[in-house]
């Protein structure tokens, strides 16, 4: 037994069990795929159309073409990331099992290991037939950004993990008072990440803020390869090395707060 | 008093503080392997924090907490899969069928041979009725039995019981029991059992614990307890301590 006494110990069979527990949920409930699915789709052939509109009349964005529909495919990436890590837990507490699984010999880690896939595979659901409905809509090929996408998918879903291990353990400290930031945390990284506009429209002090964000980075680098048909490595490196501080900070969170549940009985009481 | 390699269950001393309030206040007793053990005490007495401690799901303010040898919270990696618990409070997610809540409870306690386990415990506890149906679209019995399957899933060594019975209609209530004592037969299993239902303790434990504002205020055998008390049930004792009667009873005899 080391030091930890067992807690960092790794099964992937207990991830597994709860991958299969949230499937078996999500594979037998079409409101639930549909609503993986729908959302992404409005927001794609809203920007879509308004792009299109926008470059009849504008020499620069028709020069940029799909800017538009690529940050709102990235920023559906980053925001339903989070989004589905974050529900998958919220569904243990709205089922009233998060006391089963807390007690089984779950570690925290294969927890939060089986959340993060969860987060991939309902991320997949949804953004798979909306990135090819782009290509169907509006010729606009995801797909066709190749690794320069991995990198980009890389960053931005360690982002939404590191938000969704804070949230996760704000639940677990504040019981579902704390239910509503799940679903809007992430709105505060659309302005401050500048999904739609470059950082240099941002204020200076402001500035300073967004450079400090990873998402920043990848939203830029995207914009200077769909304008400038430039990939600029050096900005992933530096998203990654951003997102590992904060993936870190919010692990530290989790962990912090989980201990300060099991201090004042909040894994008891995770109702409001 | 046992020796403390064949305690199941030993509470030393045991404190929990929170801001406003102490739940529980210095409490110490020892559960032997095999024994059926009942926390008794009204509403807000400590016997779910206390029972919680013993889960490590809250961390005692002071004193000791060991289950099977193990200091809890902090080793309780050791002896999870060694314990479960039930509680009518506490449910199972209600669109899995029971079939798929008990794989994925048996895949997390790394139960071998799941299926066929899954199998003896539709026999056991009389599933097969309704075994591939949604958890949620069962009724409140079949629920407690698909909870107490989960409980069971895993051959515990040491089982905590939250109001197992609670809601049940007296047929149902008195054929859990009995699975109870069956389980403890054959296992060897350390109980304890925390409930309302006097009935229910007096015909299931061999002990009484009386939990009252945090302090346990009696703890001996049914027989000794209805005894010392000049009482006929364990109801009646229960009254007693909850209104402060205890020692005027005892003082009288």
């Amino acid at each position: 037994m080391t030091a930890f006494n067992g807690a960092l110990e790794f099964s992937p069979s207990r991830v597994g069990a709860m991958v299969r527990r949230y499937w078996y949920l999500l594979s037998a409930s079409w409101p639930r795929i549909l609503d993986l699915v729908y959302w992404p789709t409005v927001q794609m052939l809203m920007w879509g159309f308004l792009q299109m509109y926008v470059a009849q009349n504008a020499g620069f964005f028709a020069r940029a073409g799909g800017v538009f529909i690529g940050s709102v495919l990235l920023w559906d990436i980053l925001f339903r990331g989070q989004l589905g890590f974050s529900i998958s837990f919220l569904e243990e507490m709205y089922a009233k099992n998060l006391a089963n699984i807390m007690m089984s010999p779950l570690r925290p880690i294969e927890f939060i290991a089986s959340l993060m896939i969860m987060s991939v595979v309902r991320l997949s659901i949804g953004m798979i037939p909306v990135s090819l409905l782009a290509i169907a809509f509006f010729g606009f090929n995801l797909w066709a950004l190749g690794l320069a996408l991995a990198a980009f998918f890389v960053n931005l879903i360690l982002t939404s993990w590191s938000i969704g291990i804070f949230v996760t353990g704000l639940l677990l400290r504040n019981g579902l008072g704390a239910e509503s930031l799940a679903w809007t945390i992430m709105f505060l990284f659309l302005p401050l990440t500048c999904v739609y506009y470059p950082v240099a429209v941002l204020p200076q002090w402001l500035q300073y803020v967004a450079w400090a964000l990873p998402p920043t980075y990848v939203f830029e680098g995207m914009r200077e390869l769909l304008i400038d048909h430039v990939f600029r490595t050096d900005l992933m490196l530096e998203a990654f090395a951003f997102n590992a501080v904060l993936f870190a900070a919010a692990s530290a969170a989790f962990l912090a707060l989980l201990h300060s549940a099991r201090e004042n009985g909040s894994l008891l009481q995770v109702g409001e | 008093m046992d020796a403390p390699d064949t305690a199941a269950i030993a509470v030393s001393d045991l404190v929990k503080r929170y801001k406003a309030a102490t739940a529980v206040d210095g409490i110490t007793f020892r559960l032997p392997r095999g024994s059926i053990t009942g926390l008794l005490g009204g509403n807000g007495a400590g016997k779910t924090t206390t029972i919680a401690m013993i889960m490590g799901l809250v961390t005692p303010t002071s004193g000791t907490v060991s289950v099977l040898g193990a200091a809890m919270p902090k080793e309780r990696y050791r002896v999870l899969q060694r314990m479960n618990f039930e509680s009518p409070y506490v449910e199972m997610p209600m669109r899995l069928t029971v079939r798929q809540n008990l794989s994925v409870f048996a895949q997390l306690y790394a139960v071998a041979d799941a299926d066929a386990r899954i199998a003896q415990l539709a026999v056991d506890l009389d599933l097969n009725e309704f075994i591939d149906r949604a958890t949620g679209k069962l009724s409140a019995g079949q629920k407690t039995r698909v909870s107490l399957a989960k409980a069971l899933l895993n051959n515990p060594d040491v089982l905590l019981l939250d109001e197992p019975t609670a809601s049940l209609d007296p047929d149902t209530a008195d054929w859990v029991r009995s699975r109870l004592e069956d389980y403890r037969a054959t296992h060897n299993a350390t109980i304890l059992l925390a409930s309302h239902n006097m009935n229910e303790v007096e015909r299931l434990c061999e002990r009484v614990i009386i939990m009252k504002r945090g302090h346990i205020e009696d703890d001996d055998t049914p027989a000794r307890l209805l005894s010392r008390y000049g009482r006929e049930t364990l109801e009646e004792v229960f009254l007693d301590v909850a209104r402060g009667r205890g020692v005027h009873a005892e003082a009288a005899q």
